[in-house]
């Protein structure tokens, strides 16, 4: 590895940097998620056909799996931030860890209620206790416990802490969620996306799903920037480029 | 309501079940937005606040100090 990327990434992991890095970067994010977001709408409830099995019921999966994926990208970033920061006991990589977890846990949630509101019609219940369904509960629970433990702590570090140990143990449950479909026999059906070999869906309705895919993507980064923002001032408040920015924010 | 708009609000009979997963998306997705930045603010404010009380306390100090000398 070239010798100024550890450099680059030892700069970047400074909190005043990376604030200001967040803080340029954020809008950007939040720009592409949206224009993308309303393209893959667009493509997904206007221009794809309905299904000839589901009718229009179908629609829920241009959220429904964009936010699944969500849910278990994220639990891995903040798996492997929970693991840099019990390692080298990095303090970005604490915020970070931290940060993913309220936006894991809305993925999550997002990902139970519309499967409930798809399942009702096409499996005639709104919940059963299957193995993916199951797995996914466990998922949002293991990040609220990750919220709770961080909060209840008196020293914020030493929370994170605790939390990012917690968080890492429940990483195990990450491929069970993913591949539950295929070690169980359930009601959920298998994978109709493949990364190697053919998709088995149209590709009128796998285009707005890959671009919902990448806008979901974009606006993790953006809510983890503005989390991390938000999270480095109340842990740096007592320093001086904290309280410039006060003053500075006072101002304007 | 021109009929092409009706039917597409209509989803093909599954209104009531597919409008209510988009709705949850984008709230959900709309208070993880704005819920850090209230308390940003917030926290901005608060700490204007406790710099505010040290300058006053120190300017106190100061006065008290040079009158008693």
């Amino acid at each position: 590895m070239a010798n100024w990327i550890p450099l680059w990434l030892h700069k970047l992991s400074s909190p005043p940097v990376f604030y200001r890095f967040a803080g340029r970067w954020r809008p950007w994010a939040i720009a592409l998620a949206l224009v993308l977001g309303i393209v893959a709408l667009y493509g997904g409830l206007v221009l794809a056909p309905p299904d000839y099995q589901q009718g229009d019921d179908y629609r829920i999966i241009f959220i429904h799996v964009p936010c699944a994926w969500m849910s278990l990208f994220v639990y891995a970033i903040m798996g492997v931030a929970s693991f840099i920061a019990l390692v080298w006991r990095i303090k970005l990589a604490e915020v970070v860890a931290m940060a993913s977890a309220p936006i894991g846990a809305s993925f999550t949630f997002i990902t139970l209620v519309t499967g409930s509101l798809w399942g009702a019609r096409m499996w005639g219940t709104w919940w059963t206790w299957d193995a993916r369904l199951t797995s996914e509960l466990v998922l949002l629970f293991l990040y609220l416990g990750v919220i709770a433990l961080c909060h209840s702590f008196e020293d914020r570090r030493q929370g994170a802490r605790t939390a990012a140990f917690l968080a890492l143990i429940g990483i195990v449950n990450v491929p069970i969620v993913e591949f539950s479909v295929n070690w169980w026999n359930t009601l959920h059906q298998g994978s109709t996306i493949r990364l190697l070999g053919p998709s088995s869906i149209a590709p009128s309705m796998i285009w707005p799903l890959l671009t919902m895919t990448v806008a979901t993507k974009s606006y993790y980064i953006a809510s983890l920037f503005g989390r991390t923002r938000t999270d480095l001032l109340a842990l740096e408040s007592g320093k001086d480029w904290v309280r410039q920015i006060a003053e500075n924010e006072a101002r304007a | 309501m021109s009929p092409s708009l009706q039917s597409f609000f209509a989803m093909g009979g599954y209104a009531a079940y597919v409008w209510p997963a988009y709705g949850v998306f984008f709230v959900v997705l709309l208070v993880d937005w704005l819920a850090p930045q209230y308390r940003r603010r917030r926290l901005l404010r608060e700490l204007r606040g406790r710099m505010a009380r040290q300058e006053a306390r120190k300017e106190r100090n100061h006065r008290h100090s040079a009158a008693s000398t």
